[in-house]
């Protein structure tokens, strides 16, 4: 059945394309405001918006502390966070599904 | 489109965070319900592709940008609830870590991108299936509109929210026009993005997409019913 096929290899490879595109494209991003920022900053919605309170993270706006090098400082903040979101959704996931096992024990209308 | 702290007010931020909890722990529970063990590689995968989407802004109209929102692809590719849920993820990360869309503001950008994305333009998307013949390419069609309409959608949301606490003397007619027009061009790069990631998935493993799985194809595609294979254990 071919439902039961390996399915390593593609998540592997994704990770690859998504670990790609923060390492590297992301240095090509566009740094204008997003449509929000733009529309609220042109439309003075703004007045009131407070500093981020992690601003100051190692990691805030996509950039490393210590890493001068912008493009390298965005691309190691994109590989840190490509990682962590993976690890993050693959465990809550895995968790979620752990639950739904024992639920099932007691209860077979799944 | 993450929205940052103090741009609507405390009581309806505290208000959407409510019903974002709420609905996200019918995700949860909804996820719990349906999600194949095959499939708990593929929630990471797409949660960490569409942070990393995120962090590529393409230019739109003069001096601004928009990114993929990524519910819709997530919903497609994992199913609206796990779908849900992986971009909820990357909303918590960017918030905590990255210092990307507030705190106070994390129900109202979960609401608008998250949940109006995955479980609102999954809707969109399975009406379209119903519609359309049952190809493959059909499926990227239906996501590629659905997708297309999520950024309008989340910016309706969006001015919804303004209209209720925004914090701003401008009036609900003039935020809802800018929102929108911006997000309409926002869309159609979300559209094609979606419609390209998904064929690609599509061509190499179409049994890894949920939403291709929904009904029948007329062509011979060796489909596994993911939600049948979950229920049943």
């Amino acid at each position: 059945m071919k439902g039961h096929a390996s399915i390593g290899g593609f998540v592997c490879c994704g990770l690859l394309v998504a670990l790609l595109l923060a390492f590297v494209v992301s240095r090509q991003a566009s740094s204008s405001p997003d449509g929000l920022v733009k529309v609220a900053a042109d439309k003075s919605l703004d007045t009131n918006i407070r500093t981020h309170f992690m601003s100051g993270a190692p990691l805030a706006n996509y950039s490393v502390t210590g890493i001068h090098d912008s493009g390298l400082s965005t691309g190691t903040a994109g590989i840190i966070g490509v990682t962590i979101t993976f690890g993050a959704a693959f465990g809550l996931s895995k968790l979620v599904r752990a639950t739904r096992s024992r639920a099932v024990a007691d209860n077979t209308s799944a | 489109m993450h929205i940052p702290d103090g741009l609507v007010g405390g009581g309806t931020s505290l208000g959407a965070s409510v019903i974002a909890t709420g609905t996200v722990v019918v995700c949860l529970r909804r996820t719990g319900q349906v999600l194949d063990e095959r499939q708990i590689p593929m929630v990471g995968l797409t949660a960490a592709f569409v942070f990393a989407a995120q962090m590529v802004n393409f230019p739109v109209a003069s001096g601004t940008s928009g990114h993929l929102l990524g519910g819709v692809l997530a919903a497609v590719l994992v199913g609206p609830w796990a779908g849900a849920l992986a971009v909820t993820v990357v909303l918590i990360v960017q918030a905590m870590l990255f210092a990307d869309g507030g705190l106070s503001a994390l129900g109202l950008n979960v609401i608008n991108m998250a949940l109006v994305g995955a479980l609102g333009g999954y809707a969109i998307f399975a009406g379209l299936r119903a519609l359309l013949p049952r190809t493959r390419r059909a499926v990227v069609v239906a996501s590629g509109i659905a997708a297309a309409l999520a950024p309008v959608m989340a910016a309706v949301m969006f001015t919804i929210e303004y209209a209720i606490g925004g914090n701003g003397a401008t009036s609900v007619g003039t935020v809802a026009t800018a929102m929108i027009g911006v997000h309409a061009l926002i869309g159609i790069g979300e559209g094609v993005m979606t419609a390209m990631v998904l064929s690609a998935v599509l061509a190499t493993r179409p049994d890894l997409v949920h939403g291709a799985g929904l009904v029948r194809f007329a062509e011979p595609v060796p489909i596994i019913e993911i939600e049948t294979v979950g229920a049943s254990r």
